[in-house]
């Protein structure tokens, strides 16, 4: 495979006019170099342990084919829609460019990165791949090997973006394979909310795996929304970094509804002072769907807070993974870090595999964390049932109960309601 | 309304029940009455449809129906209704919305359709005066940080919206101070009516100076040994409950 994706490789950057000179190039180079030592993770890799993605994915997909699928535009209807939102449409991978027209926008710039390297070359330069450690995560070093375009968003300094930018990636099967690619800068001062959505189309299988690079400046506050809402023959790996300058504040919503395999890493990097950083996930997974979330807060300066909540609920045979890491370096005194990650298992074949992780370098901080795996209360299902509730509407209830504290934490409403009914129409 | 017939139960294979009788009537209210660990909860458990006891022998039937393999709902919906011992906490859930689905499945199994937001809001008000609940507890999630008191009297509230023809109270009176038990004890003293019955399960007499019982039974070993009228809860209350067990063990041995 990886011989296959070399010849690839060499296709795909002489493709790139022009372009083989650029800094990008050399980020491409390094990047393809480092997966094609590393490979995809190996079944004894401490960070894949429970997720063998790499043998469902070799024995799935052909990697014959470029990574990037160019064509195949459809014009597919959106999982959801809210007149409110910005609205940009990625088709496996490709973002539809005349989706980019947003005339009326001027605090904020989205366009693609092809654009954003004559336009903004030293943004670009400065940040593109700067997060993205290819040599840590194989999946990260495949797609910026393979990166030629991708959204960038830019938001200007000192303002606030009232409507909420709804990134809608589609993707349909024929065992293909998308990649797909965001760099964001919100400058200094400055306020928006970005909603990925991710769904799938047709029936047959796919990969889709994501990079985001989220830069978010002093005193700066980013809202970023995944919803994951794939057909259950999707896998999908994604790679988030965050980067926070001091005084700014980040909330990342991690919502996984369905797909067959899906692996998140999210990673924060708390750079300067006085962040803040809130990391809510919801997986509700079913049949032999498998979720992994692997997130990693790096408290790099004193008085920083982190704060995660994720939050399971998994029926049938599904898997779930938690991984947290929180990591405390000795400058980062007077850290506050709270953790926790609870699930509820709906039958004997589900099952979780969850584990905290701190590595607490400095002396004067307080961190905690919390994990707990179990099924519904007995006692609350008779209450509710000894009351003329019947046994699927109290079980219903109890699991909304359980959910609503990361429910109640997403701020925009129609996305609000549309999990909330989603999660409805699968519980009740 | 109620038959019991040589109800025996038992949990993890430990005999609790050992051959209960009773019998009630609409417009009676029995206590049930016995030193701890006689069976008393394990009977207002078992009639209620708590799935950990099981029903080894006898028969109870709840207005002419057999309820025995009755689902707890569907046994609610019949017209039973348990104040619990100790009610539970259910954060995350509201106390209207909980109600609400409560009430209109028992309005649907009996073929009646569903209160509108507007009527059941009405009967909300109407029941909460009549209990003298305070409209900040309905607002929270259920029972949630509530104290022991206010647990209890959102059972009598609860009673009151979904109007049982037989509630079974748990002994509801402990754990409450001499202003709360009142208060609870007037509550089901207004729902009391000629077509509903009720039955008191209490360690102590005090209750029954509020509510006043027509029958008075003793539950001693699993088996209820002495029936009466309301003068033998003020006996058990000067004398305890030794010389009941004294007179059982000497008829056995």
């Amino acid at each position: 495979m990886i011989d296959q994706l070399k010849h690839n490789f060499k296709t795909f950057e002489t493709s790139l006019n022009g372009a083989t000179k650029s800094n990008w190039h050399e980020l491409r180079t390094e990047a393809f170099e480092a997966f094609a030592k590393n490979g995809f993770p190996k079944p004894k890799d401490e960070e894949y342990r429970y997720t063998q993605i790499a043998r469902a994915l070799e024995k799935t997909f052909d990697f014959s084919a470029t990574p990037v699928a160019i064509d195949a535009v459809h014009g597919n209807k959106p999982l959801f829609y809210d007149s409110d939102a910005i609205h940009v449409f990625i088709d496996n991978g490709v973002v539809q460019k005349d989706s980019l027209t947003h005339t009326e926008l001027d605090a904020i710039e989205i366009m693609t990165l092809e654009e954003a390297t004559n336009k903004y070359p030293e943004e670009v330069k400065a940040h593109f791949g700067k997060y993205a450690n290819v040599q840590k995560d194989p999946f990260t070093a495949l797609n910026t090997a393979f990166s030629y375009e991708g959204v960038f968003i830019k938001v200007t300094k000192n303002t606030k973006i009232e409507r909420p930018v709804l990134l809608h990636y589609s993707t349909d099967g024929n065992n293909s394979i998308s990649q797909s690619r965001n760099l964001i800068l919100v400058e200094q001062g400055a306020e928006v909310s970005i909603i990925e959505s991710h769904t799938s189309h047709g029936d047959s299988a796919h990969f889709s795996n994501h990079v985001s690079e989220i830069v978010v400046g002093a005193n700066a506050n980013f809202n970023g929304y995944k919803l994951q809402h794939q057909h259950d023959k999707s896998y999908h790996v994604d790679n988030t970094f965050i980067s926070q300058d001091r005084d700014s504040k980040a909330q990342t919503y991690t919502l996984t509804l369905e797909g067959k395999l899906i692996r998140n890493n999210l990673n924060f990097a708390l750079e300067d002072e006085n962040c803040e950083a809130h990391m809510f996930g919801l997986y509700v997974v079913r049949d032999n769907g498998h979720v992994d979330n692997h997130t990693n807060v790096d408290h790099k300066m004193p008085k920083c807070y982190s704060n995660e909540i994720y939050k399971g609920i998994l029926d049938d045979k599904a898997k779930g993974v938690f991984n947290g890491k929180i990591f405390v370096r000795q400058d980062a005194q007077k850290t506050n870090a709270f953790q926790s990650n609870k699930n509820i298992l709906l039958t004997d074949t589900a099952s979780i595999n969850t584990k905290p992780q701190l590595e607490i370098w400095a002396d004067d901080v307080s961190c905690s964390h919390g994990c707990t795996t179990g099924q519904l209360d007995e006692e609350q299902l008779f209450y509710l049932r000894s009351r003329g509730v019947s046994k699927s509407s109290a079980t219903a209830m109890l699991l909304h109960a359980f959910v609503n504290d990361v429910l109640d934490k997403i701020n925009i409403s129609f996305l609000h309601n549309f999990i909330n009914e989603e999660i409805s129409k699968r519980l009740d | 309304m109620l038959s019991i017939k040589n109800l025996h139960a038992e949990i993890e294979g430990q005999q609790i029940l050992k051959g209960i009788n009773l019998e009630v009537k609409a417009g009676e209210v029995h206590a049930i009455m016995g030193p701890n660990g006689s069976g008393k909860s394990t009977l207002a458990s078992v009639l209620a449809g708590r799935e950990e006891y099981e029903v080894t022998e006898g028969e109870v039937t709840f207005l002419g129906k057999d309820i025995l393999d009755l689902a707890p709902e569907d046994r609610a919906h019949e017209g039973l209704f348990l104040a619990f011992q100790y009610p539970v906490e259910i954060p995350g859930v509201s106390s209207n919305n909980f109600l609400r689905t409560a009430l209109n499945q028992t309005r649907e199994y009996k073929g009646l359709e569903p209160l509108d937001a507007v009527n059941f809001l009405k009967l909300m008000k109407e029941k909460m005066a009549l209990v003298e609940i305070d409209q900040k507890l309905i607002n929270r999630s259920l029972n949630e940080g509530f104290s022991g008191g206010e647990k209890k009297r959102n059972e009598i509230f609860q009673m009151a919206v979904l109007e049982p023809k037989l509630s079974i109270l748990d002994e509801t009176d402990s754990g409450l101070d001499i202003d709360a038990l009142r208060i609870v004890a007037n509550g089901v003293n207004k729902l009391k009516s000629p077509d509903n019955a009720t039955i008191l399960v209490t360690h102590y007499q005090r209750l029954l100076d509020h509510i006043v019982p027509d029958f008075v039974h003793v539950l001693y070993n699993g088996q209820i040994v002495k029936s009466g009228d309301k003068s033998l809860a003020l006996e058990l209350e000067d004398k305890g409950y030794d010389w009941i067990k004294e007179e059982v063990d000497a008829t056995i041995s």
